[in-house]
């Protein structure tokens, strides 16, 4: 589903973020991605989505090679991967469900469809009560939970996420990881950047560990 | 878009009406829908942001208007001047002023003479006291006038040349005239309107390159509040682009902020200029009948409302594509 190919990133000032990268992850997989901050993760991932391209060699996502995507091809290419951001990054002026709603508005759905899916995606993280909420009267949990049903609501082949248990307990961050391993069991291929190797060493998934931008554990399934 | 419904479809529960044979063109349907939606949703969440500040927008749209106002309503002046002069344009006329000493017989005697001359259509004659009783009646200066003691006013021969439409052969035509010995003054009443007309063409060019350069400044002044909306909006432009948001879908609302900033700021022109020009209408109209005019000022009328309302709109457009141009690219999620 998603394989880098001898990927490099030097960034302009000579910092290397990623060295000759070589790593493939199955359709059906969840995998965690961890290091030690500055060790190339989130770059990782930022790769994945668009929001950076390599210095040398190669990703494809589903068959398509990135290279091949230009400017204008960035927004298609990014409604078809979820994506869960460490810090939320929700809309703070609309409520829950016109956060949720988004991607779908921006894919067009009509606004029966978008009411059925944004439903359905915040029962799936059980915030179904507090459609009408805004994200500032959430708990950081909750947000987390906002920000994961606006991932899921367009239905992506591909869920990322970059710490998205960064600020959580343990039991909140336990639970956030179950419902990324339910996405997972419905077939969506699960990538998760993370440092808490205490819980993700107990979920047994495949774990891949980066040292300065080198790949150190993990490229093979 | 391509590849949802596939992606739907394959995996979790399938969406039932993207099925089927007529799929394609359902996709495009829902497609052309969800951008009739989101047009609609852009054009609503605008104006609702518009009327959330009420005291901003109000200023934005005073400034607009006013800077929409001077052009258009110096323009409506001008037409109305021109509308004005229009019914005096032709036939020319040469008058003659003559000398003091001139008596009524000798001026009566001089009048038929002109008469008969082969390039004079008409020649009517105006004495000083007929002169003087007109400008009487008319002026509203009769006590300034029954204060002195003689009559200022000389006679008067009004000349029609007969070839009016050639203003060269009415100027040899007042040359000639002027050479009279009697005649103390001849004036082609032409000249006057030719001032007028060239005066009115300099009015239009000065409205014309004054009406340029605010529209230009009202272009400046929407393109910096749409940059100013841009700007407070940031985290959300980077979101949406985030969650696969288009430029175009970016773009939108505040495509529509300009438009209702821009059309709000015609429809404050169009009342400023009504209201000023309901303001003049009396002072005008009384001063028309002073010179027994029937002129009325004329107004914008709906269609000019209308047009200035619409030149609003597309300025609004056209200052927020500028800003949008310029400012929404810069922001990329970081």
């Amino acid at each position: 589903m998603i394989s880098f190919d001898r990927v490099s990133k030097r960034y302009a000032e000579g910092h290397d973020a990623l060295r000759e990268v070589s790593v493939n992850i199955g359709r059906d997989e969840l995998v965690f991605i961890t290091g030690h901050s500055g060790a190339g993760k989130t770059t990782l991932l930022r790769m994945i989505m668009l929001m950076e391209r390599p210095s040398r060699g190669q990703v494809m996502v589903d068959g398509q090679n990135l290279a091949a995507i230009g400017p204008r091809g960035i927004p298609r290419h990014r409604r078809n991967i979820g994506v869960v951001f460490q810090n939320h990054r929700l809309l703070l002026d609309r409520t829950v469900f016109d956060n949720v709603a988004l991607p779908l508005i921006i894919a067009g759905y009509d606004h029966r469809e978008v009411g059925r899916r944004v439903r359905a995606a915040l029962d799936k993280v059980g915030l179904l009560d507090r459609e009408r909420a805004m994200p500032v009267t959430l708990s950081g949990g909750e947000q987390q939970r906002v920000g994961i049903a606006r991932a899921v609501v367009g239905r992506p082949k591909i869920l990322l996420a970059d710490e998205p248990t960064g600020n959580l307990d343990p039991a909140l961050s336990a639970e956030i990881m179950q419902l990324f391993e339910e996405f997972n069991q419905v077939g969506v291929t699960v990538l998760i950047a993370s440092h808490d190797l205490a819980l993700i060493s107990r979920l047994h998934h495949r774990i891949i560990t980066l040292r300065h931008g080198r790949l150190v554990a993990g490229s093979a399934a | 878009m391509i590849g949802r419904g596939r992606a739907a479809a394959g995996r979790t529960a399938p969406v039932g009406r993207r099925d089927g044979a007529s799929q394609s063109r359902t996709r495009w349907r829902d497609q052309f829908n969800g951008w009739l939606i989101h047009h609609r949703l852009s054009a609503a969440d605008s104006m609702n942001r518009v009327l959330d500040n009420p005291f901003s927008s109000a200023m934005t749209w005073l400034v607009i208007g006013i800077a929409l106002a001077l052009p258009t309503g110096l323009d409506v002046a001008l037409d109305n001047v021109g509308q004005l002069s229009a019914s005096w344009d032709s036939p020319a006329q040469i008058s003659l002023f003559l000398q003091d000493g001139v008596s009524d017989d000798r001026a009566r005697q001089l009048q038929e003479e002109l008469a008969g001359r082969g390039d004079i259509a008409q020649a009517q004659f105006v004495s000083r006291a007929e002169a003087l009783e007109e400008f009487r009646t008319l002026s509203g200066f009769a006590e300034v006038l029954a204060s002195l003691d003689s009559n200022p006013l000389p006679h008067l021969i009004l000349v029609s040349p007969a070839d009016s439409a050639a203003q060269s052969s009415a100027a040899a035509l007042r040359a000639e005239l002027e050479a009279y010995p009697d005649v103390a003054q001849a004036v082609l009443d032409m000249e006057w309107l030719q001032r007028l007309n060239s005066l009115m063409e300099l009015s239009r060019r000065l409205v014309l390159a004054v009406g340029g350069l605010l529209v230009v400044g009202v272009l400046l002044i929407l393109g910096n509040t749409i940059r100013l909306a841009i700007e407070s909006r940031r985290e959300e432009i980077v979101i949406v682009k985030l969650v696969g948001g288009s430029n175009a879908f970016v773009r939108r609302p505040f495509l529509y902020t300009g438009l209702w900033y821009g059309v709000g700021g015609g429809l404050f022109a169009a009342i400023l200029v009504s209201a000023s020009l309901w303001f003049l209408r009396q002072p005008v109209s009384e001063l028309a009948m002073s010179y027994q005019s029937e002129f009325q000022l004329r107004g914008l009328g709906i269609m000019g409302g209308l047009n200035l309302i619409i030149l609003g709109g597309l300025l609004g457009l056209a200052g927020a594509w500028l800003a949008v141009a310029r400012h929404l690219v810069e922001i990329q999620p970081r």
